[in-house]
């Protein structure tokens, strides 16, 4: 995750409260995912941006999980997300996701 | 499980960009405190 993203979401974490957070992703590929749920959870695994060694434990979710999808009102998913989610795979994202949360 | 939650919204260029995440979940009724979109070359 880029530096200057990392350091909007520390202070959105100093501003709201990590607890009041969630972060969704959209991503297409699930190699990003993994670094982007360590970022927003652990902290930043290249030690090098603005959370480094900032655990802020923050529950990270794909946008085309289903929980999330079924959050969505038909016609938002239908119309924006439908596409995406015949050529987006979110099985494997969904398991480094859950597997993410699980340790919060 | 997002009920009561500010959102930040992470979208990707070659995924579902950030403006889409934060269209759906504003619809969804959540608040959207930042989006953007990053992009993996």
């Amino acid at each position: 995750m880029n530096f200057e993203n990392q350091g909007v979401i520390k202070r959105l974490a100093d501003q709201y409260g990590p607890e009041n957070l969630a972060v969704v992703l959209g991503n297409g590929e699930a190699s990003g995912v993994e670094v982007f749920a360590e970022t927003v959870t652990q902290g930043d695994p290249s030690y090098a941006g603005p959370l480094a060694g900032v655990a802020l434990k923050i529950p990270v979710y794909h946008v085309l999980e289903e929980e999330v999808m079924a959050a969505v009102p038909e016609k938002l998913r239908e119309e924006k997300l439908q596409l995406s989610s015949l050529v987006i795979d979110v099985a494997p994202m969904q398991q480094v996701l859950q597997a993410a949360r699980e340790k919060l | 499980m997002l009920e009561g939650k500010k959102v930040i919204a992470i979208g990707e260029r070659d995924g579902v960009p950030g403006p889409v995440i934060a269209e759906c979940l504003g619809g969804a009724g959540l608040e959207v405190v930042f989006q953007v979109t990053e992009c993996f070359v």
